[in-house]
């Protein structure tokens, strides 16, 4: 309260100064017989010389910024692509630092020497085809070098990763990552967002799901925590049930929803070949921590289960968009392990990061994963710890009971058909 | 005036509508249809929004300074729902970054900055009694004034504004399950914006007959001020890309609220299994950034119009390379459409295509370069005036070299890895975007606040908020870039991830932050000069006269009093380009377009 009284005093005191310094201003203009066009050569003066000072204000303060803060910030790349990418950031730097202090230099000394003076007329000067030609071809030239580097460059980055590359896929939801490991076939499983069960977050295609998926749809889990057709019709047909409006049409509309899903999901199960459930039974899905084998190639992709990431990795200078319905794709071969970077910024706390870097809810700014660089021998040592999707996934409790409770509900396609 | 509107009507029979002396109030100041009116009540409603846009940012720059601490300003505005005990909701940060993006793109800056000088000077600088259509006109300021309304609104229901960020990406925006934004605040958001489009489409059709048929007599199109030329492509560009982001909208509508999956597939949010599939969130940004670039030129090119005519006037010399600024802007207009895609170079879009968008946006470049060289050689050798105009106008050239040359690393795909999307990106645009329209509105506020309301604004408090707003908004942005280079993501309620991985980039984040912050306020404090100078001024300012800035354009040869019709007589006729300034052979340093050339004199362009 006491806040927004002194506020409003120093508002209202502030308005009343100013209010009294424009009268006195402006009584005293009416003594002099000035008028509020006419600038007088002494304000004139003043400004040009305070453009001028500026200037020098701001180039230091800028100077100052680029001597305490580096370029980059981040400090030096830790991949492959990254040392060149920023090699060319640092050549572009020059030149626009170039452009940057010699056009910025002209324009405030300009303001400065060029304010009116008495008896100096300004010099009519229309056009000069040759001076507005070579501040044409200048840039033109510059920035075919540019471009020329750039495309090269861009091109080496998004361009094939070899044969031998890892592959990788990140899976990005609000607000963590999960990472899975192709395993040692290095092919990463087939993936379906229907298949998406508690015990089978990132929705991986093989026998096995598929039938916990269509059981999960078909009845839900028992203890009411999530809701099959089985039990939705039930709740719904439960005559002791009294619900508002509202909630039985949205009661309704799921298990439309959920009648249609199932359909698809038997569909699926039915073109299911069995050969393909090794390729993702021996994957290997890893939530905390991100771990790279160092001067390693990965084949990153990227799956967003609700809305759109952006798989940030500073260090590495790389990036890519998660987008939900799409899979998307990058290489990065690291090339300092976390030991190295640590010993070279000499901060033993020091480690990699992916963020999270396109908006994605409220919690966005904490979603993050710590990425580890490990030499070959710590790589190994630390995959043979891991366990394998098929070892995880058969290994859970079954939730749900493998016949139907009361036999009312089959997995059954004309069955849907008549509902 | 009588005896002149008398003898007006002899000679122009055709205008006795000079004499409806005796209007309501409410067809005078509320639905009037005479330009110079509805250019206020753009003006008005802007400095409004732009106030609110402010306000924003600094409650939200509050919490990036000091994070998690309660502050009582936080309270006063926003209270115990969305700053309990003075912290601000993660939610509402991003509520009100992307409340603050889009008042200040479209609400001040396409609406207010065009609506506003576009309505006053062109009419005013090609001969014209009024716009083309003044009831379009009229209709095209309401309904800006709804579309403002509604975008307030959303500001103060419960679920709060939207919080997608000012580009809303699907699925973001079409899933209230996802963030609670996305409920009522979006349709807010969506409605407003179809309505704001609307009237953009209506005022920006109207420019462009207006200027296209309704030019004196000798205004031909190389003699029309580079402000109408700039004004001119202004209203191309939003005719030919406003309609897609509407499309954009009405489709994402569908999506929220018809059950269509344009931009939806495969989705699990909040426990529930869309059935959505087969849309793309990409097919989104496309049709957005068809129109947010082109838009980044709508908002930039009126301020390099005004600039343009400012600079050359106080520096009492011709614009150097009056035609190659025309082809400039032609360039920079045509260039707008083709190079969308740099917003995407990570989105998973083919990177071959990523590669044609390069080489088009750095092609922008040319042209903008053309355009700066040419303002330097128009300073060099002048007799410079520094009106508060003028000032802002240099100031203007300033921001645009120093944004535009960081613009050289975004649209280079490689690079734009490493910095998309973090503050290096925010520091580019709000300095050649922002700072650079936002000047450019200024300096023309400064140089024709005497043709809007007949008075003078107090150069002194003109010179304070110069100076304050420069050194405030560099102050800003200069640390900004390091922010980004450091690699911190924008739209981060704050920096405390990094004390996990890396505290040394954290104690910079946060040491840039506070002097980010401490900046801001102080800019904003500065616009109290500009506010108190501009409704003193209104009301006790004193009287202008009708050419005080010794100009040669026709806004200036009409009387300081509005009239309707413009001009008490015949409209002038124009006899020679616009930059008569300092000619040689003449008695004046400046010559009005409506003097016939004298015998032997050689026309100018």
């Amino acid at each position: 309260m006491s806040f927004k009284l002194i506020t409003l005093v120093v508002i209202v005191l502030g308005i009343l100064a100013i209010a009294q310094l424009v009268r006195v201003y402006e009584l005293s203009s009416k003594l002099r017989n000035r008028r509020e066009e006419d600038i007088s050569n002494r304000d004139n003066k003043m400004n040009g010389n305070l453009m001028m000072l500026f200037s020098i204000i701001q180039y230091i303060g800028f100077i100052w910024l680029m001597l305490k803060y580096g370029w980059t910030g981040r400090g030096e790349a830790a991949s492959v692509h990254g040392l060149e990418t920023d090699w060319l950031l640092n050549l572009n730097f020059v030149i626009i630092l170039i452009a940057f202090f010699a056009t910025n230099s002209l324009l405030f000394y300009f303001s400065f020497k060029y304010v009116r003076k008495p008896g100096v007329k300004a010099y009519y000067f229309t056009h000069d085809n040759k001076l507005e030609l070579i501040w044409t071809v200048i840039p033109a030239i510059v920035l075919a070098i540019i471009i020329i580097l750039g495309l090269k460059t861009w091109n080496n980055i998004t361009g094939e990763s070899g044969k031998e590359s890892i592959k990788i896929e990140l899976f990005s939801k609000q607000f963590d990552w999960t990472a899975r490991y192709s395993g040692e076939d290095n092919k990463l499983g087939y993936s379906d967002y229907k298949l998406t069960t508690q015990e089978n977050e990132l929705g991986l295609i093989t026998t096995a799901t598929l039938d916990s998926a269509i059981r999960l749809m078909e009845i839900g889990k028992l203890d009411g925590t999530v809701l099959g057709i089985q039990l939705l019709e039930e709740k719904l047909n439960n005559p002791k049930n009294i619900f508002v409006p509202e909630e039985l049409v949205k009661m309704e509309n799921d298990l439309d929803r959920k009648t249609r899903l199932l359909r698809l999901l038997v569909q699926m199960q039915k073109r299911h070949n069995k050969k393909m459930d090794a390729r993702a039974f021996d994957d290997i899905i890893q939530k905390d921590t991100l771990h790279l084998c160092v001067n390693k190639e990965y084949e990153m992709s990227f799956r967003a289960k609700d809305v759109i990431h952006s798989a940030y990795f500073p260090h590495f200078r790389a990036q890519m968009n998660a987008v939900p319905g799409l899979v998307t794709r990058l290489k990065v071969i690291p090339n300092m392990t976390t030991q190295e970077m640590r010993i070279k910024k000499k901060n033993p706390k020091f480690n990699y990061v992916l963020m999270c870097n396109k908006i994605c809810g409220g919690a966005h700014y904490k979603m993050k994963m710590i990425v580890v660089v490990d030499t070959p021998a710590q790589y190994k040592a630390w995959m043979k710890t891991k366990t394998n999707f098929k070892d995880v996934f058969l290994a859970k409790p079954v939730v749900t009971p493998a016949t139907p409770v009361d036999g009312a509900v089959v997995a059954d396609t004309s069955m849907m058909a008549v509902k | 005036m009588g005896a002149l509107a008398h003898e007006a009507h002899g000679h122009h029979g055709a205008h006795d509508h000079h004499e409806h002396h005796d209007e309501g109030f409410v067809s005078k100041y509320i639905f009037s249809m005479d330009h110079k009116m509805i250019s206020k009540q753009y003006l008005m409603t802007a400095v409004f929004m732009g106030l609110v846009a402010m306000l924003l940012s600094i409650l939200f720059r509050i919490q990036l300074a000091w994070p998690g601490e309660s502050s009582d300003f936080l309270t006063l505005f926003l209270g115990e729902t969305w700053a309990p005990g003075g912290v601000l909701k993660e939610n509402m940060y991003l509520g009100l970054v992307t409340i603050h993006g889009t008042i200040m793109v479209f609400f001040l800056l396409t609406g207010g900055l065009s609506g506003t000088f576009s309505n006053l000077l062109i009419p005013f600088q090609i001969g014209a009694r009024d716009m083309a259509s003044g009831f379009l006109n009229m209709l095209s300021y309401w309904m800006f004034f709804l579309s403002s309304t509604i975008m307030m609104i959303s500001l103060f229901i419960e679920t709060g504004p939207a919080m997608a960020g000012w580009t809303i990406y699907p699925p973001l925006s079409a899933l209230p399950q996802a963030i609670e934004g996305s409920g009522l605040g979006m349709t807010l958001w969506l409605t407003s914006m179809s309505i704001f489009i609307a009237s953009s489409l209506l005022g920006s059709l109207n420019y462009i007959v207006t200027v296209l048929n309704l030019r004196t007599k000798g205004m031909k199109m190389t003699r029309l001020p580079l402000t109408i030329w700039a004004f001119f492509v202004t209203a191309i560009l939003g005719v030919l890309s406003f309609p897609v982001l509407l499309s954009a909208a009405l489709l994402l509508l569908m999506d929220r609220s018809a059950g269509t999956s344009f931009y939806l597939s495969d989705i699990i949010v909040g426990g529930e299994m869309l059935e959505n599939h087969g849309g793309s969130p990409l097919l989104y940004q496309h049709l957005f950034w068809f129109l947010g670039h082109p838009e980044v030129y709508i908002v930039l090119l009126p301020a390099l119009g005004l600039s343009s005519e400012i600079i050359a006037t106080n520096s009492r010399k011709p614009i150097f390379g009056y035609r190659a600024m025309i082809g400039s802007i032609l360039a920079i207009g045509f260039l707008s459409f083709i190079v969308w895609g740099h917003h995407m170079f990570i989105t998973g879009m083919n990177p071959f295509i990523g590669s044609v968008f390069v080489f088009t946006t750095l092609l922008i470049a040319i042209p903008s370069a053309v355009k700066v060289f040419n303002y330097l050689t128009t300073l060099w050798r002048g007799s410079l005036i520094l009106t508060p105009a003028m000032l802002f106008a240099i100031g203007l050239v300033s921001t645009f070299i120093s944004g535009g040359v960081t613009g050289i690393i975004l649209a280079d795909s490689a690079l734009d890895i490493a910095v998309h999307d973090t503050y290096f990106v925010v520091a580019h645009f709000h300095v050649v975007m922002g700072m650079s329209a936002v000047f450019g509105m200024f300096a023309g506020v400064y140089h024709w606040f005497p043709k809007m309301y007949g008075k003078m604004l107090n150069t002194r408090l003109g010179y304070a908020h110069f100076w304050v707003t420069l050194i405030g908004a560099y102050g800003v942005f200069f640390p900004m870039h390091f922010v980004g280079l450091a690699g911190a993501p924008r739209r981060y309620y704050d920096y405390s991830v990094y004390g996990e991985f890396d505290t040394n980039s954290y104690e910079m984040i946060m040491d840039l932050n506070v002097v980010i912050t401490v900046f801001a306020i102080i800019a904003a404090i500065g616009q109290g000069f500009f506010l108190f100078n501009f409704f003193y001024s209104i009301a006790r300012g004193p009287k202008t006269v009708m050419n005080p800035w010794r100009s040669t354009t026709l806004e200036w040869t009409t009387p300081v009093e509005h009239i309707h019709g413009n001009w008490p007589g015949a409209l002038p006729e124009v006899h020679r380009w616009p930059y008569d300034y300092s000619k040689p052979g003449q008695e004046e340093d400046f010559v009005s377009q409506i003097v016939p050339l004298a015998e032997g004199e050689e026309e100018a362009h």
